[in-house]
């Protein structure tokens, strides 16, 4: 059992009203927390593919026609499994259901891939209906390299590891596979409204 | 904010998971081969969990995540770790 | 490894920006010089936050003791160097880290190098040193950027003898009647303090990233075996 230090409030955060998911906490910034490395990718040799089940690349886009898809601004609230949340944040991107548009599959799962060797896995059902974008602006600005740029994953309605940052496109799967985190002790789904943030939860 | 510490600072939470002194152990790279002792890769600590990488190749060797009364432990990243001993056994 | 409750015995204030809390606890088992330990502080509403420490005192001393320089923007370092009182309890875990640690039994020359509050775990080794009357070689390289922000200046001073010798170098600003160096830390300079290559030095090089690794590649660049150089970088250890 802990002591408590008497007098220490710690960096503080307002509690949420009912407007945050149980256990989260709102702050004004935009913490940074990284798993490795910030990557650099010349925008000459960046793409993002759907690659399918077999292994073979369903689609492809560079950044160049990436970026002439039709975007979307979009303004929701991201919940971190370290606690914070962060409200009324605003992107720019393409939705997930543009980039699978007219892609024939039978998987139910997805796994995105990021630069470094990063992954997280998700339902395909949970990437489309406007639930998920590949978003490459913050605020109004291009995305900075560490918070993700060029480009991101965002799925807002999961704890905000499943918005893999560097993203470069999203393998189908029939069978589900845990990714970077999920396979050693972070929720398989990760619903922060049900504070799913451990294997067992 | 992102550059990395070393391997030494992430010993308090990795010597909850593995009794004897990790950062002295030498591991050899899954992904490439290099070894070197726990103490020299690099340590990502503000992730969601805890990462050391390869100081030569970047591949996660190690990934800790803790949750209240329990911590998972990935070691795929390594091929093999070799433990120093107490000196006579 | 479990969370130990120290007693904070004394709080000595070393700069405007630091202060040494030696901490009494019983379960304590020893630690080695370099070594640290992992401190957390608890709210009452049960948030909590964990920073690692150096420790600064040598093995075997009754106290143990650590340096904590306070970060304008930090959770923990305001709370222990302005909060903390004589009586308080402390959480802490450890000692943790033995890849960063001077030994006496080495009988090879050691060379240290720290920059800012990098010097704390050096300390550690050059008090270890004295406590038990080594005979070998030890040298600190200390870099602060101003005399004001120098930890231990009269111990340090009163630390050199035959054995242990100290170079200090200020970046920022000397004082009037400075006699000591100015500038960085570079190859020049630990050519001039150091020992050459063939004397395969222990190197140890604790501070911040930027000065851990420029000194790190200036020992490098000199000829030292990058195997007998250990570094320490000081950074965030806690979001």
């Amino acid at each position: 059992m802990a002591i408590v230090n008497r007098g220490f409030q710690g960096r503080r955060r307002q509690p949420g009203a009912g407007l945050i998911p149980p256990g989260q906490y709102v702050v004004d910034d935009f913490p940074v927390l990284t798993a490795g490395p910030t990557p650099s990718v010349p925008l000459d040799d960046w793409d993002f593919t759907i690659v399918d089940d077999s292994g073979a690349v369903a689609a492809r886009w560079t950044w160049e026609e990436l970026r002439s898809l039709p975007g979307e601004d979009i303004t929701v609230d991201i919940h971190c499994v370290t606690k914070w949340s962060k409200l009324g944040t605003r992107w720019t991107g393409v939705s997930v259901d543009v980039l699978l548009d007219g892609i024939d599959t039978a998987a139910e799962f997805v796994l995105a891939f990021a630069e470094g060797g990063y992954t997280t896995n998700l339902p395909l059902e949970d990437v489309l209906d406007g639930k998920a974008w590949v978003a490459y602006a913050f605020d109004g600005d291009e995305l900075e390299a560490e918070h993700g740029g060029p480009a991101r994953l965002l799925v807002p309605h999961l704890y905000f590891w499943k918005s893999a940052k560097w993203v470069r496109g999203l393998r189908l799967l029939e069978e589900d596979e845990p990714g970077f985190w999920e396979g050693v002790g972070y929720h398989n789904y990760g619903d922060p409204w049900r504070e799913q943030r451990y294997w067992g939860d | 904010m992102t550059d990395p510490l070393d391997g030494n600072a992430a010993a308090g939470a990795l010597a909850e998971a593995l009794a004897p002194d990790i950062t002295v152990a030498i591991t050899t790279c899954a992904a490439c081969g290099d070894a070197r002792p726990v103490g020299e890769l690099r340590a990502y600590l503000l992730a969601p969990g805890l990462v050391l990488r390869c100081a030569t190749c970047q591949a996660a060797q190690i990934r800790l995540v803790r949750a209240p009364g329990r911590a998972w432990l990935d070691l795929r990243g390594i091929r093999v770790l070799q433990v120093e001993l107490p000196p006579g056994e | 490894m479990r969370w130990l409750v120290a007693t904070v015995a004394e709080t000595i204030p070393e700069t405007v920006a630091a202060v040494t809390l030696r901490l009494e606890l019983p379960d304590w088992g020893g630690h080695q010089a370099g070594q640290h330990v992992d401190v957390r502080l608890t709210a009452e509403d049960g948030y909590s936050a964990q920073r690692s420490y150096s420790i600064a005192s040598t093995p075997g001393a009754n106290l143990l003791e650590l340096t904590i320089v306070r970060l304008d923007d930090g959770e923990v370092s305001p709370y222990l160097t302005t909060v903390l009182d004589v009586g308080d309890p402390l959480e802490l875990r450890g000692p943790v880290g033995g890849y960063f640690v001077w030994e006496p039994d080495e009988t090879r020359p050691v060379l240290l190098v720290g920059g800012g509050s990098g010097v704390v775990p050096l300390m550690a080794m050059l008090r270890h040193h004295r406590a038990v009357d080594h005979q070998g070689a030890m040298h600190l390289v200390y870099s602060a950027r101003t005399a004001e922000d120098l930890l231990y200046r009269d111990e340090l001073k009163a630390l050199a003898n035959g054995h242990r010798g100290v170079t200090i170098t200020l970046t920022r600003a000397a004082p009037p009647q400075w006699g000591g160096r100015r500038g960085r830390v570079d190859a020049a300079l630990l050519s001039e303090v150091g020992w050459p290559p063939s004397v395969e030095p222990h190197c140890f090089v604790c501070g911040p990233t930027s000065f851990v690794e420029a000194a790190a590649d200036a020992l490098v660049a000199i000829g030292h075996e990058p195997a007998h150089i250990r570094t320490e970088r000081f950074g965030p250890t806690g979001a």
